[in-house]
Formats: structure tokens, sequence, C-alpha cells
């Protein structure tokens, strides 16, 4: 197809939905789908055939809308009505009352106990009301499987600008303009990396999508590719173009099966209507997709360690220097980036990088997608602007702790990352001041832990985690994290004594200090974090060690 | 490192590696006598397809976990010849990843997640739970080759936590005390 094509498209799907007068959305996010969204699905589309109003109302299976606890979801459009926890047997009420007659079905609306009364505009809900979403824009209203839907949304119309519009430099002046910062938990500004690959010469580049989404309580990547795969898929076509490079890689964890189903289609769709290939629009660019598969290792998170899995081998880190933007996959040039940072490339080109960089905080611009979890009354997704503080996040948009407990702390970052606790809940969130707090913004896993926590049990399930995904290639990081773990298990056995506590203090700085690669160097900030906010509960069981003994 | 961290079994020495192929040697599926086998025939595919390249190690490793359940030894040299690189290469990959594994799963399979949103709701107790009622460990088969349990880093259903997957198919915010029930249900064992 060439450039005028995709108008025909749009217009023409445009007309087909104009026929509509109502859209209902039935979440086939992973998570839905596994509380039986799929039996909902069926039992409606069977329900709107009895009444005939078929042709009116339009069913759309689509991606996470985020309260994942709530599910199975189904969000009626106008007015953005969403129903919660439905089974079959609840979707006749809502199919006769709501769409034949505009009633609302008052009980089976999204609701979290710490909230007074449900919204019928689930918007106003503060869950919805304090998001702002971007990358998650189009997520739980479009079809995933169905790249017209992306089309008739403005899909791949910023492709078809940036191909006839833009030149290669103007499209990274765009991209460092926005002050966007990569979203896999470094937060290297992402114009300056393009920049970086944009310059070498070389035969051969290649763009590589980091969706090995390892830490444990993160599902930001699997959402956006379950959920809105074209938009990542156009955001690398554009990194593509941008860079220099006519090959990329979609690196997807094996655990993701629903995300790897749904990439594929939507490479396959993308190569049927021409742009994905040779000539892309009736341009001279050219771009190839390949989707790898990862195989359960928490290191190939890493990017250097990535390219190895890539390439066939183990996936151990190298030292760096060179970077893969200068020796990557092949050895050739290379641009690494996170799934939800392509995810952003599409709305920043299209709206322009003055208008991103408004948002957020002056050094952390953009939004953040969150995966909310743990001891909290809406756990899911969100995505929120950068610099909203803990408070306004775990209890405006998470609806504040269950079963009348106290928030203790707020985990992020994973296994890299640290324990905020209560007094800090008014940080503002953002790549500085996380750090600052002796954890990390990491890939946005948020856990929210109670009262009920035993911070010391914590730090020792992090670092059985480290010490399992150690790749082992590295002294430091490989027994380092064996004898962390087992000081932390001593201590929890309430066998340790004061200097084992000095030993595995000393211990977690060198092994921060001297590991090869960013498993092993932030291997001891749960650990630390933890140590600097709760020492008490360290010394708790230090002390009855001494008062006592076994034997 | 754990001895766990290769799926429980041990490391090879170099004698041993020699007495494996030895032991395997009339046991090497042939692309010709084997025309007729399905599991043969959709890892000849997936090798063709990927041109025979030993850059898609770890693809057609997938491929052939999907067809077996599991790595067969005779299968991991028969995809060391039909790429032409070393046992070593082979073998050191399948270790190095979680997913791959050299022995047999069980028929059903129970795994546990233990990321850390369903750490925090308690999928250590479900897990103790399920080590209990049936007798195995996880990473371990029960004697009769029908209930295979395995531990998951996360599976990124933290909002479901906590999950145990079972078979395939998820099932979402589990209390240890039904576990006993979901699990025997799904292998056909009356209650």
């Amino acid at each position: 197809m060439n450039r005028h094509d995709l108008k025909v498209i749009c217009e023409e799907v445009r007309n087909k939905k104009n026929q509509y007068k109502k859209k209902i959305c039935v979440c086939c996010g992973a998570g839905c789908l596994s509380s039986g969204s799929e039996a909902v699905l069926k039992q409606l589309q069977e329900e709107v055939k009895s009444t005939g109003k078929q042709g009116e109302i339009e069913i759309v299976p689509s991606g996470c809308m985020g309260p994942c606890n709530q599910g199975p979801l189904v969000k009626v459009m106008p007015g953005n009505t969403i129903y919660q926890k439905l089974t079959g047997a609840m979707v006749p009420p809502v199919v006769k009352e709501h769409l034949m007659h505009d009633k609302p079905v008052e009980k089976l609306l999204l609701f979290a106990d710490s909230r007074s009364k449900p919204f019928v505009n689930a918007m106003e809900d503060p869950f919805y009301k304090k998001q702002m979403k971007i990358v998650l824009a189009d997520c739980g209203d479009i079809n995933p499987e169905s790249i017209e839907d992306y089309i008739v949304n403005g899909g791949y119309s910023t492709l078809e600008k940036v191909l006839f519009q833009m030149s290669s430099e103007e499209v990274i002046a765009e991209i460092k303009h926005s002050r966007l910062r990569g979203r896999g938990g470094a937060g290297f500004p992402t114009g300056i990396k393009w920049e970086t690959v944009y310059k070498y010469v070389a035969d051969q580049k290649y763009v590589i999508c980091n969706g090995d989404e390892g830490d444990p309580g993160a599902f930001m990547d699997r959402s956006v590719l379950e959920g809105n795969p074209h938009r990542v898929l156009e955001g690398m076509a554009i990194a593509g173009y941008a860079v220099g490079a006519s090959k990329g890689y979609v690196y997807i964890r094996g655990e993701y099966p629903l995300a790897i189903k749904r990439f594929e289609l939507a490479i396959k769709q993308a190569k049927k209507l021409g742009l994905l290939g040779s000539n892309i629009m009736g341009s001279p660019f050219a771009f190839e997709l390949e989707i790898r598969i990862g195989a359960g290792a928490f290191v190939c998170g890493e990017e250097t360690a990535l390219i190895a899995s890539i390439e066939g081998k183990r996936g151990t880190p190298r030292p760096r220097p060179p970077f893969p933007a200068e020796s990557g996959l092949w050895g050739k040039p290379t641009l690494i980036n996170n799934v939800e940072t392509l995810a952003c490339i599409v709305p920043i080109l299209h709206r322009g990088g003055e208008w991103y960089s408004e948002i957020g905080t002056p050094k952390s611009a953009g939004t953040k997608v969150f995966a909310l979890a743990g001891k909290i009354n809406y756990s899911g997704l969100i995505e929120v602007p950068m610099g909203m503080t803990l408070r306004e996040i775990v209890y405006d948009i998470g609806g504040g702790i269950p079963n009348g407990r106290e928030f203790k702390a707020a985990q992020t970052g994973g296994p890299s990352g640290g324990c905020i606790p209560k007094e800090h809940l008014d940080t503002k969130v953002d790549y500085e001041s996380l750090i600052a707090l002796g954890s990390i913004m990491g890939s946005g896993g948020l856990i929210v832990m109670d009262d009920t926590s035993d911070m010391v049990d914590v730090a020792r399930f992090f670092m059985e985690f480290c010490m399992d995904e150690s790749c082992g290639k590295c002294v430091p990081c490989r027994v380092g994290t064996k004898i962390m773990y087992d000081l932390l298990c001593k201590i929890c056995n309430k066998q340790a004594t004061p200097k084992d506590m000095q030993r595995l203090e000393e211990l977690a700085v060198f092994v921060k200090e001297t590991s090869l690669c960013g498993l092993g160097t932030s291997a001891p900030n749960p650990l630390l974090s933890t140590l600097r906010y709760y020492r008490h509960e360290y010394m708790n069981y230090i002390n009855q060690a001494q008062q006592e003994p076994v034997h | 490192m754990e001895a766990k961290k290769f799926g429980g079994i041990e490391i090879l020495s170099f004698q041993e590696c020699e007495e494996t192929m030895i032991k395997l040697k009339n046991k090497i599926p042939d692309v010709e006598a084997s025309k007729n086998d399905p599991r043969i025939k959709l890892i000849m595919a997936k090798i063709k397809k990927e041109n025979y390249r030993p850059d898609a190690l770890i693809e057609i490793l997938h491929t052939a976990q999907n067809a077996y359940g599991y790595l067969p030894m005779n299968i991991l040299v028969f995809i060391t010849r039909q790429l032409r690189v070393p046992p070593s290469r082979v073998y050191s990959t399948v270790t190095f990843y979680h997913f791959f594994s050299l022995k047999s799963k069980g028929e059903h399979t129970c795994l546990v997640c233990t990321g850390t949103a369903c750490y925090v709701k308690g999928s250590q107790e479900i897990l103790n739970k399920i080590e209990q009622d049936f007798r195995i460990k996880a990473g371990e088969v029960t004697p009769d080759n029908k209930l295979g349990l395995q531990t998951a880093r996360c599976i990124g259903a933290c909002g479901l936590a906590p999950a145990v997957v079972i078979d395939d198919e998820v099932k979402a915010k589990v209390n240890a005390r039904d576990i006993k029930e979901i699990i025997n249900s799904k292998m056909g064992v009356p209650v």
C-alpha cells in the first residue's frame, strides 16, 4: 500500500463504526481472562444477538482496563460505565437494563471497599480521575487483535508523517526535546541513545525491544504488549527509521504466551498491509521485525545479556564499554529500548516533544506506568504523571489498604529496588527522588505492604531471588549473594550475632561496588533500604538470639 | 549458585559426557527413519525455517520442549547434529534457562507463582500445603508421574495474587485451604 491507502482504510473503518450506537468492551487482558472474561464475552455476544441489535452495539474484546483484581471487567460506552466481577449469569441484566434501556445496573458497578459509593461514570472514580493515560491511552478501548481498530484511532499515521515529512535528525531532535527517559529502570535519556546509534556508520544496525520484564511484581510491559501491540510495533519502525536500522527484534518473556501470540499477529497484519517489509507505504524505508522468546532468566533484562540470548547463547552479560550502541547484536550498532519507552514514541511525535516535556517534573518528564499490587484495594495497572506523591497513588488511586490495616512500606524497583516507609509517603515519585530514598524507579512494579509484613523476611526473599538468578559470571555477585542470603537466614532463624550484622553490611557495600552488571550492583538494594528504615526489626532478631541461645 | 539452578541435575564430568553419548548412540532419531514422527517433523520444520542457523537454538529448543513436554537427551544430541554445534553449547544453554527442563514435568503441572505480590499474599503457605499434601518438593514429580510441582519467578498476574497455574490455566486468588481440591479436580481424582 502507499501512504494514501492508509487514509482510505481509516475512512472505510470509520464509516463502518459509525453505524454503531453503543460500544461495549470486554477486558481480555491476561488478568481478566484468568478470572473468566472469555465466558462473559461469549454470553454477551449471544445475549446481544438475541435482542437483534447486533448492528447497533459493537462488542470489543479489549486490552487491560486497569483494576485487574476486580475482573472480569466490562466497559459500556458512551458513558464510561464499568462493571466488575462479572459472570455469564450477570450479563443478561446488563444487556437488558443498560444496553436496551440506558439504566446502569448499580449493584454491578466498579467499586472498591474503601469508596463511599460507586460511580456510574468510572472516569470520576479517583482510580481513573487521578491518572493520565498516554502509554495506555487506547489500551482497554480497542481490540488488540485488529489492526483496523488501531488505524481508525490514528494508528500508523505518525509513521506516515515521519517517513514522508521528517528526516532522521528531526525525529531524534523531537525525542530529545521531549526529555523522555528510558522506562526500563535506569532512566537514560532516550534521545541521546538514539543519536549515539544514529552517528555510528555501519552496513547493518538493529533495534531491539526489551520485553523481558523479569521483576517480580511488574506487569506493565505485558499489559502494553497484550493491550496495544501495534503501538509498540509502530514505535519500533520509527526508531528504525531514526537510527538507520532495517531489522528489529522483540524479546518477550516465555512466561507471557498471550503477549507473544498477539504480537505475532500484529506483525502478520502489518506485513500484509505493507507496514513492515520493504518500501513501507511507498517510501524507500525497509524494516523487518522478528520475535525472540525468552526462556526464563532474570539477567536477560540486562542489555548485553539480552543480546547474547538473542544470539542463541547463555544469557551472560559482558563488561561495557563498548556499549550496544557501538557494538551490540552480532557486533553491530544496536538500539535497545524498553516496551514502555517505545510505546511513548508515537504520542510524542504525534503531539510534539514540547507537549510531552511539560508533563511531569523538570528532571523526569512524562508519565509512568505502574503495576500496583500487594495489600491494596485496587490492584492493577495505572499510569500517572511523574511527580505524583506516593500517598496519592496508594490512597486515592489504589483505594488504600484493605481489612483496616496500616500502610507499612511500598516496594519499588523489584529485586533491584528498595522499600519506601510511611514517613516518606509524600515523596514525589520521579527518578531522582526515589534514588535519594535508597530505592529506584525500576520498571514500575509497586508492591504495597501492610503492618503484617516482616521486613527482614522481605530482604531475605529478594536476596534469594538474586542468588538464584545470578548468572555466575562474576565472583562478587555469585558468591556475595549466597553469603548474604545465608546471613539473612541466620538472622531470621534468630541465630545471628551483632558481628554477623556487621559482616552483612560490609558485604552489601562490597557487592554493590564490584559486581559486573546491574543485577549484582543492585542486588543489595532491598537489604540496604530495609536496614536504613527498619534496622530495629533486624536488631529485634539479634536481641532475641542473644536472649534465647539455640541448643 | 545452588544446584537447584540447574533444574536439580548435576553437572556432568567429561567422562560422564562421553558415557552419555555412547549410551545415546543408537537412540538419536534419524531424519529419514522418523519421517512419520510428528514431533521430529515439527522440530525439523522449525530448524529448516530458521535455516539451520545456530543463533536460533533457543527458538528450536522451545519448539522441542513444546513437542515433548521436556527436552530428552537424545533429542538434544539430534539438534546438536542438525545445527552443527558442539553438544556443550546446547547443554550449557539448556541448563542456563529456567524454562527448559531435562526431566519429564509430569502429566499435570502445578506452577506456584512466587513473585513479590504473591509472596506478600501468602504463596509460601500454598506451596507448603501442596508439598505436604502431595509429598513432593518444588521441581519434583510424583512417583506415578501424575503431578509435577514447579515455582515461577512471576507470571505477571500480580493483580490476582496469589496465583497458581494448573495445566496452563491460571487460578486467581487461591486459598491454601482449597488448593488440594483444585489440583485433584484438575487431575480427575474424585474428592
